[in-house]
């Protein structure tokens, strides 16, 4: 990751983004991430074995990468959290998508992987590009193009905010034991 | 008017007249974790949580690697075993009783209108006996122990009406990859989806699940057959009484965003071949393609019907040589019936290696293939290097298409060899 990215990062909490992966329709989690690996729930050590089984140059790009970038349905297949947890792990930040699986969604939401469906903004995006995603504002920005989404409710906002959904609830718990004090 | 999507969530959310789109707090009535149950105690650990919503509700069963394979398999399962018994949680099944999604209906843990969450994407079966079932991820899980709730949009439904009845030799799975085949493999993405029609009514249980279960491969979020007479059968069976629980159905003139009719008298087998599940087509078109290896397992097509279906099949043949047929019953009580029936000695004598109940090779537990060797598996999912190697290939059909297949060690069409 360069210094550069680094310095856009530290302008707004709701702003990531960086060097593009690109990928096509329907790449499903067993290939985001084998079953045989889920024996842990380690970013890292589960990041290693992220798309695998498309060979070792690509891994080695994903590893260079700091956002995903798919065609439509990514992440279909099982409920396995850690097709989320291994990009995380593997310095990804955001996942830019003509569509996703519900589930894969919800999975990328509760670990605090910002996951944006923007068909316009994938079509406008080349292997290694420069993206942007500011989720607050809802824009995805491709060099000089921008591509508007609806942000997030709310309460899924508040979700990546924390950093996940379990970040959240251990948050929560603080709080509240810290008001009864 | 309402579809059984927003009647299920309102009932789990206490919030009156949901639309679709809307996003709720959602209470369900139970949390099953599989053999992943080891990542939600670790999470929970992490958490420093020690008091629970309700134990009740937590349904665990350790089924996707079953017995453990290594030391460190071992130890989730027993991390789970031991936060079981200190946290009193009386819904735990373990390495001896089978695939989570089928126990839970046999023991009678599952009822109509309910709201069922499942760290498995298959949890959209447990609409065959009218619930809603959708999967979520281990954390999901983890915090639905402690809070008892998640966030749910309130889905769109598609109304999937199938005529029957379906030719000789034909049966829900290949309604279903018919159907994934036609809508893609997101054609009902976020979508409630609801079977009806001349097929659906008095259909088993057993093929209620195979259609709930496989609507998860064209994206659904959960799948239901409205619960009717067959229904309060098998229930009753499973030890739940008719008071015990409040069916819901779908009213009529509820608003759907597409209507799908399934001509049923027209199917023919087909095969999903690889490596996505809509890759569809009819047995015709692969017929004779070499296999190494076929699988009759998963929550999709190892109920006791299934292996009945298969055994029929198989009875006076051989498995063909150079062919492994690994048959893996979905569950203890499907193995003792198909044990006690003679179905068990049926498949030995053809040639069958049958393992312990559980997702065994589906889930990759088992029945690993080497590079360039081909499966034919009942199974729901064909995706590359599920089975093994990465330089394998799956394809995936009915019992009877496999159990015809093995036979003669090519994809072969079933239906001259039903009598």
């Amino acid at each position: 990751m360069t210094a550069e990215v680094q310095d856009d990062r530290s302008g707004s909490g709701r702003r990531v983004g960086g060097t593009a992966i690109v990928f096509g329709d329907n790449v499903n989690t067993d290939v985001i991430i084998p079953g045989r690996y889920l024996v842990s729930i380690d970013p890292a050590e589960l990041a290693e074995h992220a798309f695998e089984p498309l060979g070792l140059e690509l891994q080695q790009r994903l590893r260079a990468s700091d956002v995903v970038v798919a065609g439509r349905n990514f992440g279909c297949g099982s409920a396995r959290e850690q097709a989320s947890t291994c990009l995380i792990g593997a310095g990804i930040s955001a996942v830019i998508a003509a569509s996703f699986s519900r589930v894969f969604f919800r999975n990328a939401i509760n670990t605090g992987l910002v996951a944006v469906e923007s068909p316009e903004a994938v079509a406008a995006i080349e292997d290694g590009a420069q993206v942007w995603v500011d989720y607050e504002v809802g824009v995805v920005e491709v060099g000089d193009q921008r591509f508007p989404f609806a942000p997030y409710p709310e309460s899924l906002a508040a979700i990546l905010e924390s950093g996940g959904l379990i970040e959240q609830l251990i948050q929560q718990t603080k709080a509240a034991s810290e008001e009864r004090r | 008017m309402k579809t059984f999507a927003q009647k299920a969530l309102e009932r789990a959310s206490g919030q009156a007249d949901l639309v679709p789109g809307q996003i709720v707090d959602a209470f369900p009535d139970l949390y099953m974790s599989h053999t992943a149950s080891w990542r939600c105690i670790k999470t929970l650990e992490r958490m420093g949580v020690e008091e629970l919503y309700d134990v009740d509700r937590i349904a665990m069963v350790m089924d996707h690697i079953s017995p453990a394979q290594t030391a460190k398999t071992a130890a989730h399962h027993s991390l789970s075993r031991e936060f079981a018994a200190r946290m009193g949680i009386t819904k735990f099944y373990d390495v001896n009783a089978g695939i989570a999604h089928v126990v839970l209906m046999e023991r009678g843990h599952i009822r109509p209108g309910e709201l069922i969450i499942g760290t498995d994407s298959h949890s959209t079966i447990y609409g065959a006996l009218g619930a809603f079932g959708t999967g979520v991820g281990f954390s999901e899980i983890t915090a639905a122990w402690v809070t008892g709730k998640l966030w749910m949009k309130v889905p769109e439904s598609i109304r999937v009406e199938i005529d029957g009845p379906l030719p000789r030799g034909t049966y829900g799975k290949d309604v279903m990859l018919k159907l994934i085949g036609d809508l893609t493999a997101d054609g009902a993405t976020y979508c409630s989806v609801e079977f009806a029609g001349s097929y659906v009514e008095g259909l088993s249980i057993s093929e209620r699940m195979t259609l709930c279960n496989l609507a998860m491969e064209m994206g659904s979020k959960n799948a239901v057959v409205p619960p009717d007479e067959v229904t309060s059968q098998y229930l009753e069976e499973a030890g739940v009484q008719r008071d015990e629980y409040e069916p819901l159905l779908p009213d009529p003139g509820a608003e759907y965003r597409q209507v799908e009719r399934v001509d049923g008298a027209t199917l023919s087998p087909q095969v999903a071949i690889p490596h996505m599940v809509d890759n569809v087509v009819p047995v015709e078109q692969v017929a004779g393609t070499k296999l190494d290896q076929v699988f009759i397992g998963s929550c999709a097509n190892a109920k006791y019907e299934d292996l009945v279906i298969a055994a029929e099949v198989l009875a006076g043949h051989r498995v063909a040589p150079g062919v492994r047929l690994i048959v893996t019953p979905a569950s203890s009580r499907v193995m003792a019936r198909a044990a006690s029936e003679g179905i068990v000695s049926t498949l030995l004598e053809a040639g069958a290696l049958i393992t312990n109940p559980g997702c065994g090779a589906c889930a990759g537990d088992g029945g690993a293939m080497a590079d360039g060797e081909v499966t034919l598996s009942t199974a729901n999912r064909n995706f590359q290097g599920r089975m093994g190697s990465y330089e394998s290939k799956i394809y995936l059909s009915s019992p009877a298409t496999a159990a015809a297949s093995a036979i003669r060690g090519v994809i072969s069409n079933p239906q001259d060899l039903i009598a």
